[in-house]
């Protein structure tokens, strides 16, 4: 400081909401308020961004060196002798020394926890599968004392669901597993401090005191009580770490710190399939520009408090069955952050901080966690774009969606759960609905709803198509019929889970960090889509003749003539694509009931499931042959998107948001080199086709900069390629990860590279 | 020299096929980058009179192996993408060699110009250039110009067509005021010679300014299977694909003499 001057040096200030703006945020929990009212928006390039410092390479070097450790064990260590709760677990650290941001999900990192509240099934499978041994006393709780989620489910599914479940014409229910898909505001344990937090919730509670004690009622209030008492054991969990969560944040490092551990309370407490962390960037931003104004912070050191935190988001780990990490090809969290996007009153969110938080993948080098994801607009700043730009063509780890189609529907303050489903922070959830295989419903209302694999009658009340040669409209009615059975088994089977997962599942800490009126979406999906399309296609454009076999069932098809196909940019078909994804989520809006008058919404997102899918399915009319893989989320089938990527996006971006309100995910790939002949025509191209793909109204893309060759190594040499991360629908993925089939899967459809 | 006359025949050479209004496409990208400035939407016409050994589409050689199609066919892929288009990049007419379906490309070119305002560039190995009016070039803002050698023995050898034409192109542009850029594919054995690549640098730098860019292009064996395909004798099959190095040793030959190259 200069001692010279006259001004009096100001002591730190006791109130840590110094210099903040004195508006209604301070009254009521309200971050939007807050972040609108300080944030600073950067409407520069690059620039000014630090590279790690000595402290943050060696942490990631240990870090680096037990990541590859679990490679090789699969799972690196379980803490099996204990469920995990917000406070199971004694603090735990890589280097104590060393860290900026402390707080781990157990004792040490990479420990996996387990949360038999999901299900013990799911957990001791996922134990026995890495050679570890699960707890007697802990079996012995989960079987005679306390009902699991999936216990619950399970008392209540009907037939119909079963038998969809078991032919896979629905799946990935979160019926055995943590439903996720909801994220906590955990700024607001930064911005607030827990007493406030507690206070706010405890008005919450008693302004329900004379309200009718009805069931929705009591529920809310046993929920609130379990919110506020989650409170109280976050503030316990951070005492552990020597931190006191009571009050404000009243530094960059504090919020940054107290932001980490609220969120660590909710990965503590939840396995679920996906735990965003919402959108923190912009916000803690103000926290950083307050302090390197005051000379508090240098750019060095505000990156140092980032690169820790992504640091830890990396590690967040969950014990998983291999069935499961076979569906989701690996082993996700979603630790999504959604960076920029613009401001309803037209001001870019872009900060430095967002940035910041992209210079991690160099500064660490690229992963597929945390799941970066650039909400972007037309109107971001130039220099913003370039940057991500930039960092898509060295990392390939960012994902983008379309902030100008969210931002009308959710605000300026919405968060991605997982890879694509947009909620306001704090203010909305979802029923997560995995996905209905539309390709197999096809084939059911071709069979009457015997299924083509194993021959056993799923959908009662069909009947078959008994014509040689198929007829459109006959087709269309049918499988109009079968996606109406299709809905409402499906529905059902939400309704019974979120009934059960609120019931003996509730996510306490992630609720808490919620206002208590909050908007419920019912979030299905379709798996499926292209094969739809393109066979409806081929029915109604070639000819389709029905091969069967000695029972009388369709098992395959033989096309004659060629058909347009989904991802040409041609109408004929895309309009049958819009048609389907249009009646399917009518029928699903067509049901009597949602569970907690849930909105219902639909996703055509197939993250890397589509492998999964498409081994459960058989022939299908479009020619696609039993067991090859679906196309990801709304993509075109493998090679059947002739005109190159730009005429797939636009027939990916006629799919309207209006009846996918969960998401539309789109995969697209390219050689750096079929980019542009130089770094700056690169950046520039790929910067313009996200403002076309936008512009258009296409809602998500995954930027898939690769080379072909740089995979195929791979695939021989994993242990060359530990970082080597992969965009597929929705989700980045370590490549290494993968099964065989499903790198040979993501080099064949990686490459629009035209040979 | 031939063009500073209209050349009498320009009516009489169509291709009884080759109406102002159709075409033959072999096929078409919606999203090159590689293909001239920004993003560009490509037209791989059919019919080429070159048969260049290395030629990676064979496949496009024979006119009427492509698919008819109207100007408003072409104009109906373009329309949807034409916003995308204007601020990315624009619109590449390639083939095969565009230049055989002189009228037609020329109409679609003009009409893309008239009805969307987008960029328009033309890959051409030139060959046909004195077959069209100084007008017919008017839609086009930009020349691609494949020089594919610059010893006309070898020229003929290797594309069975001679090299002059393709030069006076080139002298054509710039007293028409085109831009250009120029493209090279670098083939092991048959256009690495030093000497050669030199000779190409010398000629293109006199071009002057009307060249902005050089593409030196390295010879790659995904054609092969075209050729296999087509059962015609492929007579590169054992030629290497250049290293790295001596593209980029190639590029500095031309960067010598102050041209810009990648």
């Amino acid at each position: 400081m200069n001692a010279i001057t006259e001004t009096p040096i100001p002591a730190v200030a006791a109130d840590p909401w110094h210099g903040f703006s004195a508006g209604a945020w301070r009254d009521s929990i309200d971050l939007r308020g807050f972040i609108q009212e300080n944030y600073t928006p950067f409407p520069g390039d690059a620039g000014f961004l630090a590279g790690p410092t000595a402290r943050t390479q060696k942490l990631w070097a240990d870090v680096a060196a037990l990541l590859k450790l679990e490679r090789e064990k699969g799972v690196l260590d379980v803490s099996a002798d204990r469920p995990s709760t917000i406070t199971a677990h004694d603090a735990g650290y890589i280097d104590r020394e060393a860290e900026l941001i402390v707080g781990l999900q157990t004792d040490a990192p990479l420990k996996r926890a387990i949360m038999p509240n999901g299900g013990l099934r799911m957990v001791e499978t996922g134990l026995k599968a890495y050679g570890f041994t699960p707890d007697a006393t802990v079996a012995e709780i989960w079987t005679k004392y306390r009902k699991s989620h999936n216990q619950g489910i399970f008392d209540t599914y009907s037939p119909d669901i079963l038998a969809a479940r078991k032919s896979g014409v629905i799946t990935g229910l979160p019926d055995a597993y943590g439903r996720g898909r909801i994220i906590g505001d955990y700024r607001r344990v930064a911005l607030y401090g827990i007493d406030r937090l507690k206070a706010a919730k405890l008005a919450e509670f008693h302004a329900l005191d004379d309200a009718v004690f009805d069931e929705d009622t009591l529920r809310l209030r046993e929920e609130l009580s379990e919110q506020f008492r989650a409170l109280e054991e976050l503030r316990e969990m951070a005492r552990k770490y020597g931190i006191d969560l009571s009050g404000p944040a009243s530094t960059a490092r504090e919020a940054v710190q107290a932001t980490y551990l609220g969120y660590l309370a909710a990965v503590k407490e939840q396995n679920g399939a996906a735990m965003s962390l919402g959108r923190v960037s912009t916000f803690l931003d103000v926290y950083f520009e307050r302090d390197l104004a005051a000379g508090l912070l240098t750019e060095e050191a505000a990156q140092e408090l980032i690169d820790d935190l992504v640091i830890k988001l990396r590690i967040i780990r969950f014990l998983r069955t291999p069935d499961y990490d076979e569906l989701f090809s690996g082993d996700p969290t979603w630790v999504t952050e959604a960076i920029g996007g613009m401001s309803e009153d037209g001001r870019t969110l872009v900060s430095k901080t967002s940035f910041r938080v992209l210079q991690t993948l160099y500064n660490l080098g690229p992963a597929p966690e945390p799941n970066l994801t650039v909400l972007w607009s037309v109107s971001l700043p130039r220099g913003f774009k370039a940057f991500c730009a930039k960092v898509s063509k060295d990392t390939s780890a960012i994902q983008y969606e379309n902030d100008d189609l969210m931002r009308p529907k959710w605000g300026d303050d919405y968060g991605i759960a997982c890879c694509v489903s947009a909620m306001r922070i704090g203010k909305q959830m979802q029923f997560f609905g995995a996905r209905a295989n539309l390709a197999k419903a096809l084939l059911y209302a071709i069979n009457g709803g015997v299924d083509e694999k194993s021959g056993a009658l799923v959908a009662k009340g069909l009947t078959p198509i008994t014509g040689d040669v198929l007829d459109y409209d006959e087709v269309q009615a049918k499988f109009d019929l079968a996606m109406d059975w299709l809905a409402r088994t499906y529905v059902k089977a939400l309704n019974a889970i979120h009934y059960m997962h609120d019931k003996y599942a509730y996510e306490r800490i992630e609720m808490a960090l919620h206002d208590r009126d909050i908007l419920r979406t019912m979030a299905t999906g379709i798996a499926g889509l292209s094969i739809v399309a393109d066979s409806l296609s081929a029915i109604k454009h070639a000819k389709v003749r029905v091969i069967r076999n000695d029972a009388g069932l369709a098992i395959d098809y033989a096309i004659e003539g060629d058909y347009p196909a989904f991802g040409n940019n041609d109408d004929r078909v895309d309009e049958i694509a819009v048609a389907v994804t249009e009646a399917f989520m009518a029928k699903i809006a067509a049901q009597p009931h949602f569970y907690r008058n849930a909105m219902p919404t639909q996703s055509i997102l197939t993250i890397t499931s589509n492998v999964v899918y498409g081994k459960k399915t058989g022939n299908t009319p479009d020619g696609r042959r039993a067991g090859e893989p679906f196309a990801p989320g709304a993509n075109p089938m493998n090679g059947r998107d002739k005109k190159g990527f730009v005429a797939a996006g636009a027939s990916v971006a006629k799919l309207p948001y209006e009846a996918a309100l969960d998401g539309v995910s789109w995969t697209a790939s390219a050689t750096p080199g079929s980019m542009g002949h130089t770094e700056a025509e690169q950046v520039t191209n790929l910067a313009n086709c996200l403002d076309g793909f936008c512009g258009a109204g296409g809602f998500h893309v995954n930027v898939n900069m690769l080379t072909r060759e740089m995979l195929e190594d791979a695939m021989d040499h994993p242990e060359a390629y530990p970082q080597l991360t992969v965009r597929v629908s929705g989700y980045a993925v370590n490549f290494v990860k993968l099964t065989r089939a499903q790198q040979l899967d993501v080099i064949s459809r990686t490459f629009h590279a035209n040979m | 020299m031939t063009f500073l006359t209209p050349h009498p025949g320009f009516d009489t050479f169509c291709d009884p096929h080759e109406a102002a209004c159709h075409g033959f496409l072999h096929s078409l990208e919606s999203g090159a980058a590689v293909d001239g400035p920004g993003m560009r939407f490509v037209f791989f016409l059919s019919g080429c009179q070159f048969r260049c050994l290395y030629c990676h589409n064979p496949d496009t050689w024979k006119l009427h192996a492509g698919r008819r199609v109207a100007v408003e066919d072409l104009l109906a892929e373009v329309a949807p993408l034409a916003s995308f288009l204007k601020f990315a990049g624009g619109v590449t007419f390639s083939g095969g060699e565009p230049m055989m379906q002189a009228a037609f490309v020329n109409a679609t070119a003009r009409a893309l110009k008239d009805r969307f305002g987008l960029h328009i560039a033309l890959d051409t190995q030139g060959h046909l250039h004195d077959r069209v009016s100084d007008d017919w070039f008017d839609p086009i803002d930009l020349v691609m110009l494949d020089i594919k050698h610059i010893d006309p023995a070898r020229h003929l050898a290797l594309t069975a067509q001679p090299l002059q034409p393709t030069l006076d192109c080139a002298d054509r542009m710039v007293r028409l005021g085109k831009t250009m850029r120029i493209r090279y594919v670098l083939v092991p054995g048959w256009t690495d010679a030093p000497d050669e690549i030199a000779r190409m640098a010398d000629h293109v730098a006199g071009l002057g300014r009307a060249v902005e860019l050089v593409e030196v292009l390295p010879f790659h064996q995904l054609g092969a299977s075209k050729w296999a395909m087509l059962g015609h004798p492929y007579a590169l099959a054992e030629t290497p694909t250049p290293a790295p190095e001596v593209a980029e040793a190639a590029r500095a030959v031309f960067r010598a003499r102050g041209l810009v190259a990648c």
